[in-house]
């Protein structure tokens, strides 16, 4: 009986680690696949991963948040996707912001220019600076978190997003110099 | 707290969060209530009905005392193959073929 309600309360708390983190995990797919159809497979497959070591995970923790620790899940699926099916992420990702956005002046169609100019920047990113800048804002993850998430320091996952930021500025200056 | 860079401001129009859709979101929910209807109703029929069985005792009585939460997420996975190989089927009749793979699939790896 003791094993039925600790199973309950398991399930439970997990129930609310999904409800709590569905969106997390579903953004940081799309955008390290590209497509909507592929991030909502790897989405299904973390948390299904996640469930069967929920309880280790939730052990381990000390009480710290879990969102890390899913978003490493996605992140180690995500390079088994590309290994397995020899693919890499799509260039033209659809990017949510600028589906959404309205579109009834000339300033915002500039101005989503921009902004597919930038997902295009980032995409071009070295894996790890990529995935450090959906972390942060895609996500809105602080440093502790991307660290965990990453399996790195804090220090080091700081520079990471420094040098990520500085590497997409000077590729977005160079496009603008090349394009007039 | 330092100022926000035009590129940070730019990022962070561009990687704005995106919503799941709802069938992703419904699918989900589906499958975490089977995992938690198996573990206290479908699980515990089928163990008792090969306990009926003293050949199934070992593996299966291990597997479900020591596999707890993991062995039962492992059922769904092995169900959910099952569904996609065969969609028309029976949802309860892939989970018991589930249950079944990861019985022997366990009793494969502990060597009995």
């Amino acid at each position: 009986m003791g094993d039925d309600a600790d199973k309950r309360r398991l399930d439970a708390e997990f129930t609310d680690l999904y409800r709590a983190h569905l969106r997390d995990v579903y953004s940081y797919s799309y955008y390290r696949v590209g497509n909507h159809h592929d991030a909502e497979d790897l989405t299904e497959q973390t948390f299904l991963q996640a469930y069967r070591h929920f309880e280790r995970a939730q052990r381990e923790s000390d009480g710290r948040p879990l969102r890390p620790w899913l978003i490493r899940i996605a992140h180690n699926l995500a390079a088994n996707y590309y290994r397995d099916r020899s693919r890499r992420p799509q260039t033209q990702l659809e990017d949510a912001a600028v589906v959404s956005a309205p579109h009834d002046t000339e300033d915002l169609v500039e101005g989503r220019q921009e902004l597919k100019d930038v997902l295009a920047g980032v995409q071009a990113l070295p894996d790890d600076r990529r995935e450090a800048l959906i972390m942060r804002f895609a996500l809105g993850m602080d440093n502790r978190e991307i660290a965990r998430a990453l399996d790195r320091s804090e220090g080091a996952t700081k520079v990471l997003i420094h040098r990520a930021i500085k590497q997409l500025e000077q590729g977005l200056k160079e496009e603008e110099t090349s394009n007039g | 707290m330092a100022e926000m860079s035009e590129v940070e401001a730019l990022l962070r129009s561009a990687l704005v969060p995106v919503e799941p859709s709802e069938a992703l979101s419904d699918r989900l929910q589906t499958t975490l209530s089977e995992i938690t209807d198996l573990a206290v109703d479908e699980l515990a029929d089928w163990e008792l009905s090969t306990m009926r069985d003293p050949r199934n005792w070992g593996p299966t009585v291990a597997a479900v005392v020591a596999g707890g939460a993991a062995a039962t997420g492992l059922v769904v996975l092995s169900a959910r193959r099952q569904r996609k190989r065969n969609r028309s089927g029976d949802p309860l009749a892939a989970l018991e073929h589930g249950l079944r793979e990861v019985s022997s699939d366990l009793r494969t790896r502990l060597g009995r």
